[in-house]
């Protein structure tokens, strides 16, 4: 395998934001244990923005990075700009992932999305 | 965590399975293979017939060591070629008897991908399921054979849970029923006693980079009368076996390392059974939901294998390379199928706590003290990805 990038093991050394938010306003639950990867994303919104994210992952080095990595970029996004958060953006941001790790940039960006959905169910209808 | 910042730099090698550090003494006896003593050993001249004269010594000792004679032993690249010739070569000669292979389902790749390979080739295979502890049924390898049956080839012992096979027996079934018989010995050969007369086999692979000799040299036992084509084809090198001039250091190195393990391998096997059991029982004591796989007892000496429950094994490899560990793990995330280690599928473990299994493998070189620092280290690593795990945190509730 290739190994990580300094910036992925960077995150993976010390890891944003893990842990539960109490009262979450959506919570993202994706991956399962057959594949070896679980992430559940945590946020707090207001106003529209994105005031606190949180995760717990089990899994590899990247799913651990990648599920800390995308906590930090859409902390203080507005809900429509951490829509457009992509796979792609996360995995750039930490420096590139081996190829046969870039399903877990994938499982971050499904993470994030499933937990917006979860905030449009709770707080409003869906435009 | 601050009180072990003092050992950051100590690092600890628990991967001997994968492989192992060249012996000094090995590295000495190549020395001499690579200006010096140069020759082709297929030439006429002094050159040659000093590179032929160290080749015929190695071999006469590695077969010694086997119980077989130097004209059975060939030397090949290392233990994925000797599997490969093996398979292939017995497969492609014995064609016209018959086209059944039996195998087991946790042999290593160079194994189960050259019988998937054979399959490909019109060759049918019978993949042998095992027990929990990863041990083949002889009465199953009986009741596999039919009258095509033309190879079964069971490893010794198995590279990721060390279960050690009943080769005996199996090998007793093959020889009554005359089919040729082959184990891969990569695991055990210069770690436990491997007598080719007393396991009853027909071939056997072995590796050097195993037990500490250099890598890209191993070595397979053809018995006399077998017969194999080869799969490379050129000059009439190994008895026409296996072509391509001879990598003489590396033979060299080989036979050394066969002679240390000579001398070494019966205290070596006491210590590192005493290691591997103090850390298995260190780490089910020190690590709640933790389980062994494989067999407690009937086991390579050097071999310990955990699933840690709620945790994903790279993580761990990850952050106890961090504390100058180094270790394996069973877990997918190294293969683009993301499939976890078949061979903990076939124990029966759910792919979750093949995800989150972890191998050490002790050898020559390990210290007692080596072992009782993965036993501070490890339960601390345990509790940082724990934290972070989903679930853990649901099992808590």
């Amino acid at each position: 395998m290739e190994g990580y990038s300094t910036k992925v093991m960077e995150h993976f050394r010390n890891p944003r934001n893990v842990g539960k938010i109490e009262n979450p306003d959506g919570v993202g639950h994706v991956g399962n244990p057959v594949c070896g990867d679980i992430m559940e994303l945590y946020i707090k919104v207001k106003d529209d923005i994105i005031t606190d994210a949180k995760f717990k992952t089990f899994g590899c080095g990247a799913a651990i990075a990648t599920s800390s990595m995308v906590t930090e970029l859409v902390k203080g996004k507005s809900i429509n700009e951490a829509l457009t958060i992509s796979n792609k953006a996360v995995t750039e941001a930490l420096g590139g992932l081996p190829s046969i790790k870039m399903h877990c940039s994938v499982l971050a960006e499904e993470a994030l999305k499933s937990a917006i959905d979860d905030y449009f169910k709770n707080h409003r209808s869906r435009e | 965590m601050e009180k072990t910042c003092y050992k950051q730099n100590r690092r600890i090698y628990l991967d001997y399975a994968a492989t192992t550090p060249c012996d000094l003494q090995v590295v000495e006896a190549m020395q001499p293979y690579f200006s010096k003593i140069f020759g082709n050993p297929s030439t006429l001249y002094s050159f040659g017939q000093e590179a032929r004269r160290a080749m015929r010594e190695a071999r006469g000792k590695i077969a010694e060591f086997l119980g077989a004679s130097p004209e059975e032993i060939i030397f090949t690249s290392g233990g994925t070629e000797s599997n490969n010739t093996a398979l292939k070569g017995v497969a492609y000669a014995g064609r016209n008897k018959g086209n059944h292979i039996i195998t087991s389902s946790i042999e290593h790749h160079s194994v189960s991908e050259s019988c998937k390979f054979l399959e490909k080739e019109g060759f049918k295979v019978t993949y042998l399921t095992v027990d929990e502890y990863g041990l083949v049924n002889p009465q199953d390898v009986k009741e596999a054979i039919t009258d095509k049956t033309i190879l079964i080839s069971i490893m010794h012992a198995n590279n990721e849970i060390g279960a050690i096979q009943p080769i005996k027996d199996i090998a007793s079934i093959a020889r009554e029923k005359e089919i040729y018989f082959h184990t891969d010995s990569v695991q055990t050969f210069a770690h436990i006693p491997v007598n080719v007369n007393d396991l009853g086999v027909d071939l056997l692979s072995m590796s050097a980079h195993k037990l500490y000799g250099p890598k890209g040299i191993g070595a397979l036992y053809i018995k006399k009368g077998v017969k194999i084509t080869p799969f490379m084809q050129g000059g009439d090198q190994e008895k026409r076996k296996r072509a391509s001039t001879e990598n003489i250091a590396g033979i060299a190195g080989f036979a050394k390392a066969v002679e240390l393990a000579k001398e070494k391998m019966g205290n070596e096997e006491k210590k590192l059974t005493f290691l591997r059991d103090k850390l298995i029982k260190g780490i089910l004591e020190k690590v709640e939901h933790s389980r062994l796989n494989g067999h407690p007892a009937q086991r390579l000496p050097g071999n310990v294998n955990v699933s840690i429950e709620y945790i994903e094994g790279e993580s761990m490899v990850l952050n106890l390379d961090m504390k100058g560990i180094a270790c394996s793990t069973g877990s997918a995330c190294t293969s683009s199928s993301l499939e976890p280690s078949h061979v903990l599928l076939a124990i029966g473990l759910p792919h979750e706590l093949a995800h989150s299994s972890l191998r050490f493998t002790i050898g020559r070189f390990t210290k007692e003290e080596d072992i009782d620092y993965v036993l501070e280290v490890l339960p601390e690593v345990v509790k940082k990805l724990r934290s972070m795990s989903p679930l853990y945190g649901e099992k808590e509730k």
